[in-house]
């Protein structure tokens, strides 16, 4: 072998080595994370922390209640805007518009995908805040159920349109209108993409925090009703970790720990429940 | 899809007249309106999205005009607001993480592509995705605990002592600043340049690969010489997905950055970014002009990542396409 | 069909041969790789059963058979392109220029046995960047420029592009192309060139010009083809393999075979009653 292949040879052994290192390195991130937060998160959980109300600052002992409820109603509020008008713009997109439509909404939609969370504060806050003149719930559902929308929507429509056209044909065929073969072929075919796409729309906003900041905004107490500021989880662990008090680090850790296990179950879930269905590319 | 011209009749009386009522009594014509009023609404929401953001941000524009972008001062008790110490935050955080985040994530996106056996590659991708999932918020808590102290104790240090010289390296080490919060993004964006690198590399045609092979080139000259620059679009396609991702960063940048409005040559100086002062100004902004230069970079945070999202789109979609219709006239 | 109904035969050569077309004989044809017991699996499945064969040098063998029978399965096992598939496994022996291929670093055996594809596929580079390529990566003893020329020369392509050097390879037609992926070959300077039906995705004019060019290749090296189209393998062949099944069924010089085969499933294949 001349030594110049010898070299070429080595090169290639090197660099590919290499890259294999880089893999490793990226998903040794992602494991650091984990055993980070279960290591420091884990030794603060406890059943303080899930019902206990923040305590007076500088005082130990308190809990994130509030905000696990406030998280929680914020979400909820987040799948009420944001399922709807994706579930159902994808069916119009998929099922009854034309080209030019599908178009301006599709690329609507990439639009809004592509916004940073905190620009999509800044909407919420001049929609919402301003004309109400405090922060609430409702404005921080609004702001999480925005980002919600794009992913439902393309998700949905892309499962959709890949149901098989024999199905539809085969619908039609036996007399059903076209929305009855919509809500009773169509979309039970496409379910499984469906709720994985809303799980996983789910998940994102779950951690979102920027868009909170000046909408829901943040309260030490319980936040009777929609329209009151209302603490959140995401918006505690900022508040916490960046403080100077040390049991508010370690409640700080407890609540990423929560956050991020609710998140990645969710992930983990969504990606189960659709593997045992059709593969669709990711988008 | 073509939109259908028949009616199906329905179970009630049938629609003689074409009026637009007993249309509607006709369940699918419903059934298109209210779906149709859902999708408009999709727009509908993003052009008011735009409209807000101008009009939120009348009065700097007005006032400042594009002097906003070359002023430093950011002064709200003497209503200066100069957005350049943001902007420059802003660039050089994405630089530095682009720069630790790019090789390692093309070197990881080959690697599953090229090298790994199909079940490894999915499995690890799998993971990469979880690490995608993964909120801003919680990067920031392990930026500030981990990181910064890191920083602060081993890296900045050992780098000062080294490499001390370059007016890069100078400067106390706070642990914040521009290269602790370019390091933290460049963890976030890694695993979406690898997820489109990766998907972009496997779409190239087999046969690009064994030519080269077949014409004596070792496994890395046909990845590097051949399959990676066939995947170049689209491979800088999610290089400018993970740029956009990090100038729209909020919440690990503003926890690790040092929040101080300057311009320094020293990555080890603390900084500023766009989204983090208007995360941390927003709520005590008094005054309409304060408030608006706030809207005002939230404007142009828009527009960047609205252009960098646009231009990864059309590489990305470009660089599948040449890969299907390859070698045919 | 059923297999193995018959034995496998394989045909030695005789030392002397009548090439019917150049009134040519040779005293001793020399065989530039011989192929022996060749066994091949995919998994627990195998592909081609006990393959002997020899390729004589500087002449043009055709490998014909059905969809399926294992030619470019066949093909790829000579420049060892069966490795980049994760569960191939090969059996056997296969020699160049007396040496086991196996044997040797597959990368330097690359450079020697050249290959062209199916569907061409020239590289996202120039024109003159992609005949370089091979080039530039092994060493030339020839400035790069010149051996480019030289190249497409071969290929019968130079005058057409002499002007566009620096164009994409893209630009060019199909068939172009093809010749481009030729030169590309061409140009490391290989001892035998394989090729995988290269004219199965050509229009016909196109497909006659490889033809002829592959007729005048044979000085330059030792080529074998795998063709689905008969009367190309009639046209441009010196000898010809018929495989069906992945078992060698009838080798001849290319005449013998078209006009008098041997075994009645030859015969059955090239009148059409089957393929």
């Amino acid at each position: 072998m001349s030594s110049r292949l010898r070299w070429r040879k080595f090169v290639s052994g090197f660099m590919l080595t290499m890259t294999g290192v880089c893999a490793v390195v990226a998903v040794a991130v992602l494991f650091f994370i984990l055993g980070y937060l279960v290591y420091h998160g884990g030794a603060s959980i406890s059943w303080n922390f899930f019902t206990k109300l923040p305590a007076p600052v500088g005082e130990t002992g308190g809990g994130m209640a509030n905000a696990i409820v406030g998280s929680a109603k914020l979400l909820l509020l987040a799948t009420l805007i944001g399922v709807p008008i994706g579930f159902f713009g994808a069916i119009y997109l998929a099922e009854f518009s034309g080209g030019t439509i599908a178009f301006v909404v599709r690329y609507a939609a990439d639009l809004l995908n592509g916004v940073p969370s905190i620009v999509i504060g800044i909407f919420a806050y001049s929609l919402v805040v301003l004309p109400f003149k405090h922060f609430s719930t409702l404005a921080g559902g609004f702001a999480l159920g925005l980002m919600m929308i794009p992913i439902t929507l393309r998700s949905t429509e892309e499962f959709l349109r890949a149901v098989p056209g024999a199905l539809r044909e085969g619908a039609m065929a036996l007399g059903a209108s076209k929305w009855k073969t919509i809500s009773t072929v169509i979309v039970p075919a496409a379910y499984r993409g469906i709720l994985t796409a809303v799980l996983l729309a789910f998940a994102r906003v779950a951690g979102e925090t920027a868009p909170l900041l000046f909408t829901a905004f943040g309260n030490r107490f319980w936040s009777p009703g929609w329209n009151q500021p209302t603490a959140s989880l995401p918006v505690m662990i900022f508040t916490y970790a960046i403080a100077p008090y040390d049991d508010w680090h370690r409640q700080a850790w407890a609540a990423g720990l929560v956050l991020l296990g609710l998140i990645l179950v969710i992930n983990i879930v969504a990606r189960a429940i659709l593997s045992r269905g059709i593969a669709v590319p990711r988008s | 899809m073509a939109t259908s011209t028949t009616t199906v009749p329905s179970a009630g009386p049938v629609a003689g007249s074409r009026s637009f009522l007993s249309r509607l009594r006709n369940g699918d014509e419903i059934a298109r309106l209210i779906t149709f009023l859902f999708a408009a609404s999709v727009v509908l929401i993003t052009l008011l999205l735009v409209f807000e953001l101008w009009q939120g941000s009348v009065l700097p524009r007005h006032k400042f005009g594009f002097n906003f972008f070359r002023t430093s001062v950011w002064d709200p008790i003497f209503d200066q607001f100069g957005a350049l110490p943001f902007i420059y935050g802003t660039l050089v955080t994405a630089g530095v993480a682009l720069i630790i985040a790019v090789p390692l994530g093309i070197g990881a996106a080959i690697f599953l592509a090229e090298l790994a056996p199909a079940r490894i590659s999915d499995t690890l991708e799998f993971f990469i995705d979880l690490l995608a999932a993964v909120p801003s918020v919680i990067y920031g808590l392990l930026g500030v605990f981990i990181v910064v102290p890191l920083m602060r104790e081993y890296i900045q240090p050992g780098l000062k002592h080294s490499l001390g010289f370059l007016p890069l390296f100078q400067g106390p080490a706070y642990g914040v600043g521009f290269l602790t919060a370019g390091i933290v993004l460049a963890i976030m964006v890694i695993p979406y340049i690898i997820s489109v690198s990766r998907e972009v590399l496997l779409s190239v045609p087999r046969d690009q690969r064994e030519a080269a092979l077949s014409l004596g080139s070792t496994r890395w000259e046909a990845t590097w010489k051949v399959v990676v620059p066939f995947a170049r679009g689209g491979i800088m396609g999610s290089i400018f997905l993970a740029l956009a991702r990090a100038l729209g960063e909020t919440m690990a940048v503003t926890m690790v950055i040092g929040n101080t409005p300057t311009i320094s040559a020293s990555l080890f100086s603390p900084g500023y970014s766009i989204a983090a002062v208007i995360a941390n100004e927003f709520t005590e902004a008094t005054g309409d002009l304060y408030l608006q230069s706030l809207i005002e970079l939230g404007l142009v945070l828009f527009i960047l990542t609205f252009i960098l999202n646009g231009l990864a789109r059309l590489l990305i979609v470009a660089t599948s396409q040449r890969g299907a219709g390859m070698g045919h006239t | 069909m059923h297999a193995s109904v018959r034995p496998a035969v394989s045909v030695n050569i005789p030392p002397t041969v009548t090439n019917a077309g150049t009134r040519e004989s040779t005293s001793a044809l020399s065989m530039r790789m011989s192929i022996s017991k060749v066994n091949f699996f995919y998994g627990a499945k195998q592909t081609l059963f006990d393959i002997s064969m020899g390729i004589a040098t500087n002449k043009v063998t055709a490998l014909i058979g059905p969809s399926g029978c294992g030619k470019s399965t066949l093909l790829r096992t000579f420049n060892r392109m069966h490795e980049t598939v994760r569960n191939s496994r090969l059996q056997g022996e296969i020699l160049l220029d007396g040496q086991d291929i196996i044997a040797q670093d597959v990368t330097a055996l690359r450079r020697r046995i050249g290959m062209v594809f199916q569907r061409p596929n020239p590289f996202p580079k120039s024109i003159f960047d992609n005949v370089a390529y091979g080039l530039r990566i092994n060493g030339s003893k020839l400035p790069i420029a010149e051996a480019v020329e030289k190249s497409l020369r071969h290929a019968a392509l130079w005058d057409e592009v002499k002007d566009h050097l620096h164009k994409s390879a893209y630009e060019l037609s199909g068939g172009q192309q093809q010749r481009l992926c030729i030169a590309r070959a061409l140009a490391v300077e290989p001892e035998v060139l394989l090729l995988d039906e290269p004219c199965s995705a050509l229009d016909p004019i196109s497909t006659a010009k490889i033809e002829e060019l592959l007729v005048q290749l044979k000085d330059l090296c030792t080529i074998v083809i795998v063709t689905h189209n008969m009367q190309q393998a009639a046209r441009v062949s010196d000898f010809t393999a018929f495989l069906l099944l992945g078992q060698l069924i009838e080798f001849s010089p290319t005449p013998q075979l078209f006009t008098t085969p041997t075994d009645p499933r030859t015969e059955a294949y090239i009148t059409g009653r089957f393929g």
